[in-house]
């Protein structure tokens, strides 16, 4: 469990980095955290000829209110958003945080990795459909941002250039009533199935149940309530596609969603 | 009706049953313990492993040649290249109880499992052999892969072993009581037949420092030196001589602190001997260390076990008679010394446990499958036979509509020495007080309360389960020999010697591997010498120092070892008193230890004289010895139980809250009462209780290792492979009784393995009584979340 060699490059730049990623092409990959890099590369599932490591690159690691929105760089570790004072209005960052992995995972790994490696359940993939997040991302042509919604592409697949790499990701709208929760069967496990909820449009995001965060449609607004979380759960249980798998059928993972689902909007409630 | 109380952290001026801080802890919690990975050696070299990628095939080709041309490799061998011995293990029984295999050292002819070494790669740093490793090609004639028991079994089935008909490598009936059957028809009729069909996981033991070697060839002493983390440095050096054509005098295996074993590492391992074999042809150092995938998918497994289990009671909850048919699924080889044999034979001698069983029937098997190999760990066979028995025992209750824990009651062993049907004699222990406190600790505690609160509640989902089991531990040669293994460990040799400044060193035959031995024997032999702790050094794990040992397994290190060393430092003591006698012109009888590191006069106490002065006599003024007492001071003893060995025992009690919603398993209070004799050191005791309910609990609602169908691993890491961290498993409330061994030196029973043992039976009792409503049992672990899921939605697949 040792990887293949590489060449280490540590640019001190967002434009150096750019740079890199432009000249090395597909052999280049950006290291931020590493905390799924460098197990893939531990076990030689990955194996990029150069790693570009971009953990010093200054001005990436900040998080800032901006009118309305709160901006976070890409930089930011998943603890400091943990613990970092946001107010009501995006609470439900920090609270969601603590489902990310384990203590020393969420000290190393950031948002910008979280959003670019792309798992389906992982909670800033959620997150960011969930709230409308922005992606800002550079590459040589300059920034551009890409809509969370039109972000995931697929299993590991964004809307990305390979030349680019995120610098901040912005949340436009506070979210005073939302929340994500999760099951697996040990705490810091990759959810079976995760939810998120923001009751105030209303939205439902789920993990676990597709190649990239499903939004379940629901049919609008109700009055708060266990009734009204119900409905909500029952109408994301009925709208995921999703097979017998080995040791988690279909059924079970239904009964999941309905049941995350129906406890996000409890806590959701319960916040404000 | 055996004598209890509580040990607490006494001392009354004895060290033994003080928990006194433990001498390992400063240099491990400052970072300065030395594991096999720590050392490093001039030129040190680093192997590792040409792999299966196939569970079963024929090996039509390999090719080294790019992996001697990568860089930084500087060898790379095969079976051929080194031609070394096979391992063989053998039990001294008839071929149609048992077939021995030889398990090579690296795959010849053929390969058996993913992950079964096939060359060994010997490079620059452990960054080049991993490359020289991906750069071997190896050529397959793939076989049908044997993926389970049930198709080891079938007829037909496609051959592990050539030798081995229908896949069968051990298959013992022990024992049959006359008339069983009709025991069972009359049961039928006036009380109740129960029954349990029960599949439990395949587990790894999963030692936190995977295994590991460090070897290499010394010019000067003509001698192998092999630095490894195992449990049984004198086997390691049989195997290896033996394997290498070496006489054993030439190799030296020395063990530096261990990170665990759990039995794992109480195995000859094949990477241990080819690392140490490829030092011995390079005349260079080599380091091996296990990386975690191969240590979660190639180590030596255990556990993966089938029961078919009926027990008759009569109408008042007497039991009756009790059939089992027990199937191991032993993977791909035997292990060294202890065979396939060592799950089935396990399981058919100790099924019975704390119960008077008057009619016994049982059959075990071990089947071979091209699942990496198995060997012992903790608890070995027993996690799985008391799970099975407790189930039995709870389903009776059921059926004839009685209280579990008062059926429990009427059938305990309360009369010692207890001649049981499986021929064993248990001696004294507490399982009908152990049973009772640990149902009064939790009725105390209000969790009967908090059940019936909440009985047929929507909201909350609780259980309380039950475990009542003994250990037997202290397995000397009688036992040993009674499984007919043709290695029979069970005797300790201790020796001990005193230095010219008073103090001791102690060797032992025994080798920790986080037991606290260097605490804990320290404890006997300074009762026994009067000496403080810190003059007594305690040695293991060097097979040029060490006369002869077993290491440690089956909680034999402080029954058996601890015995011995006790036995040593009294005849070191005597030879003191004979010194001082002369010396102070005395009868010998008239002497004693003074308990403070001297020798005194019974009639005089205040006239003594100093070990320190009487090693000064025996060393440096020998000339002033008695007449027939020669110089130096050192006595050896030994120790060794030709009978059946001690039983410790425990309950455990467990309160569960199932969640509805998501099939969610939460351990809300674990009560331990045990009972392992004499305490040399309650701390150490509860901290081995404490870990073995980890790995009792993970065995239950956590781990297993999957494999898909032709054969690949599915846990190559801990992302699948699901031990509980400190998050899942609960505070265990540990209460103590004590009922001293009668033949052991300290009255003191192993410890070992308890933990494990009670867990998996007290957490699944739990759970199914949580689930009593459901008309749901669940008899399989791990417990599979949507099971619970579905049991309590009503829509549970049998």
């Amino acid at each position: 469990m040792k990887p293949a060699a590489f060449t280490y490059h540590r640019p001190g730049s967002v434009a150096g980095a750019v740079g890199l990623l432009r000249d090395l092409g597909d052999d280049a990959k950006l290291i931020a955290g590493g905390q799924s890099l460098v197990a893939m590369m531990n076990f030689r599932l990955a194996r990029p000829e150069h790693l570009i490591d971009i953990r010093r690159v200054p001005g990436l690691d900040q998080i800032r209110r901006d009118g309305d929105s709160l901006r976070i760089g890409a930089l930011v570790t998943h603890h400091a958003v943990e613990i970092a004072s946001l107010g009501a209005e995006f609470a439900v960052l920090s609270r969601a945080m603590r489902w990310v992995g384990h203590l020393p995972i969420r000290t190393r790994g950031t948002i910008g990795g979280s959003l670019a490696h792309a798992d389906a359940t992982a909670e800033w993939c959620l997150l960011a459909v969930l709230l409308d997040a922005v992606i800002v991302a550079e590459g040589p042509a300059g920034r551009r941002s890409v809509a969370a919604a039109d972000f995931f592409h697929g299993v590991f697949t964004t809307a990305l250039e390979p030349d680019e790499l995120i610098v901040e990701v912005v949340f436009p709208r506070p979210a005073p009533r939302a929340a994500l929760t999760e099951f697996a069967e040990r705490r810091g496990d990759f959810a079976i199935v995760a939810a998120a909820v923001d009751l105030d449009l209303p939205r439902i995001v789920l993990g676990g149940v597709a190649t990239v965060p499903f939004v379940a449609p629901v049919s609008g607004i109700g009055r708060p309530g266990d009734q009204y979380h119900s409905r909500l759960a029952e109408e994301a249980a009925a709208a995921v596609r999703v097979r017998d798998e080995p040791g988690v059928s279909a059924h079970y993972r239904r009964g999941l969603v309905r049941t995350l689902v129906t406890r996000a909007c409890a806590e959701a409630e319960e916040i404000r | 009706m055996s004598a209890t109380r509580e040990p607490g952290f006494r001392r009354d001026g004895s060290w033994v049953g003080a928990s006194v801080p433990r001498r390992e802890d400063p240099r491990l919690l400052a970072g300065r313990g030395r594991f096999v990975d720590d050392i490093t050696l001039p030129g040190l070299l680093h192997a590792q492993f040409v792999r299966a990628s196939v569970a079963h095939a024929r090996i039509t080709g390999i090719d080294l040649a790019e992996v001697r041309a990568t860089p930084g490799v500087v060898a790379a061998y095969t079976a051929d290249d080194l031609d070394l011995g096979d391992i063989t293990a053998v039990l001294d029984r008839p071929p149609h109880e048992f077939v021995p295999t030889a398990m090579p050292v690296l795959a010849r002819d053929k390969v058996r499992y993913v992950g079964e070494p096939i060359a060994i790669v010997v490079a620059r740093d452990p960054y080049a052999v991993e490359d020289g490793v991906e750069a071997a090609i190896v050529e397959y004639d793939e076989l049908a892969p044997v993926m389970s028991d049930t198709a080891a079994l079938a007829p037909g089935a496609v051959l592990v072993h050539a030798e081995a008909p229908a896949n069968t490598l051990v298959d013992v009936s022990l024992f049959a009581t006359d008339g069983i059957d009709e025991v069972f028809a009359q049961a039928e009729r006036t009380g109740a037949v129960v029954r349990v069909q029960a599949k439990t996981g395949r587990q790894n033991a999963l030692p936190l420092e995977t295994r590991g070697v460090v070897a290499d060839w010394d010019d000067r002493d003509e001698q192998l030196r092999v630095q490894t983390c195992t449990q049984i440095p004198h086997q390691v050096r049989t195997v290896l001589s033996r394997c290498l054509g070496l006489d054993e005098r030439q190799v030296r295996v020395t063990v530096p602190d261990m990170g665990g074993g759990f039995g794992q590492k109480c195995v000859v391992g094949r990477e241990e001997i080819a690392a140490a074999a490829a030092a011995f042809t390079l005349r260079r150092p080599v380091k091996w260390i296990e990386d975690r995938r191969d240590a979660l998918t190639a180590a030596f497994l255990a556990r993966e076990q089938r029961y078919d289990a009926r027990a008759a009671f009569d109408a008042d909850g007497a039991i009756l008679a009790l059939d089992v048919d027990l199937v191991c699924d032993m993977g791909a080889y035997s292990c060294y010394p202890f065979t396939a044999g060592i799950e089935p034979l396990m399981a058919s001698a100790e099924m019975p446990g704390v119960y008077r069983l008057p009619a016994y029937r049982v059959r075990g098997r071990a089947v071979t499958t091209n699942k990496a190999p198995t060997g012992p760990y903790r608890g070995v066979s027993r996690p799985q036979c008391v799970m099975v028995m407790e189930r039995l025992m709870e389903k009776a209750a059921k059926a004839l509509e009685m209280d579990a824990v008062e059926l429990r009651r009427r059938n305990v062993i309360t009369v010692f020495p207890y001649r049981g049907v499986n021929n064993i004699t248990y001696d004294p222990g507490s399982y009908l007080e152990s049973l009772d406190l640990c149902e009064q600790v939790l009725r105390d505690e209000g969790w009967y309360k908090v059940r019936s609160d909440n009985h047929e509640s929507p909201d909350r989902v609780i259980g309380i389960g039950y475990s009542c089991f003994s250990e037997r531990t202290g397995y000397g040669s009688g036992a040993f020999a009674a499984r007919k293994m043709s290695v029979v460990p069970g005797f300790d040799i201790s020796e001990i010697r005193m230095d010219t400044s008073g103090t001791v060193v102690v060797t032992s035959g025994t080798m920790s591997h986080g037991q606290s031995h260097e605490t804990t024997m320290a404890q006997i032999v300074a009762d026994r010498l009067g000496l403080d702790i810190n003059q007594v050094k305690i040695v293991q794990g060097d097979t040029d120092r060490i006369t002869y040992g077993f290491g440690s397994f089956a909680s034999r290190s402080i029954t058996i070892g601890g015995s011995a060393v006790a036995a040593a430092s009294v005849r070191l003591g005597e030879q003191l008193r004979e010194i001082a006698a002369h010396l102070l012109d005395t009868d010998l009888d008239n002497t004693e230890l003074d308990g403070d590191g001297g020798v005194r006069l019974r009639d005089t106490p205040d006239r003594g004289m100093t070990f320190a002065a009487l090693a000064d006599v025996a060393y440096l003024q020998a000339h002033l010895l008695p007449k027939g007492v020669g110089p130096g001071l050192s006595a050896t003893a030994s120790f060794d139980v030709m009978g059946d060995g001690t039983f410790s025992n425990a309950t455990h009690g467990v309160v569960v809250e199932l969640d509805r919603g998501t099939g969610g398993v939460e351990i809300l209070r674990y009560v331990c009462v045990e009972d392992c004799g004499v305490a040399i050191h309650p701390r150490v005791v509860e901290g081995q209780c404490r870990g073995g309910i980890a790995q009792g609990i993970a065995g239950a609602l956590f781990e297993q290792v999957n494999y898909d169908e032709t054969g690949q691993p599915l846990c190559p890491s801990f992302m699948e492979y699901k031990v509980p961290t400190a998050a899942e498993i609960p505070d265990v409330a540990i209460h103590h009784l004590e009922t001293p061994c009668a033949f052991t030196e300290s009255g003191a029973k192993g410890a070992g393995e308890g933990g494990t043992i009670g867990a998996p039976a007290a957490v699944l009792n739990a759970v199914n009584n949580a689930l009593r409503g459901t008309g749901v049992e669940l008899d399989n672990t791990p417990i599979r979340r949507e099971s619970v899921y579905r049991a309590l939605e009503g829509t549970y697949l049998d």
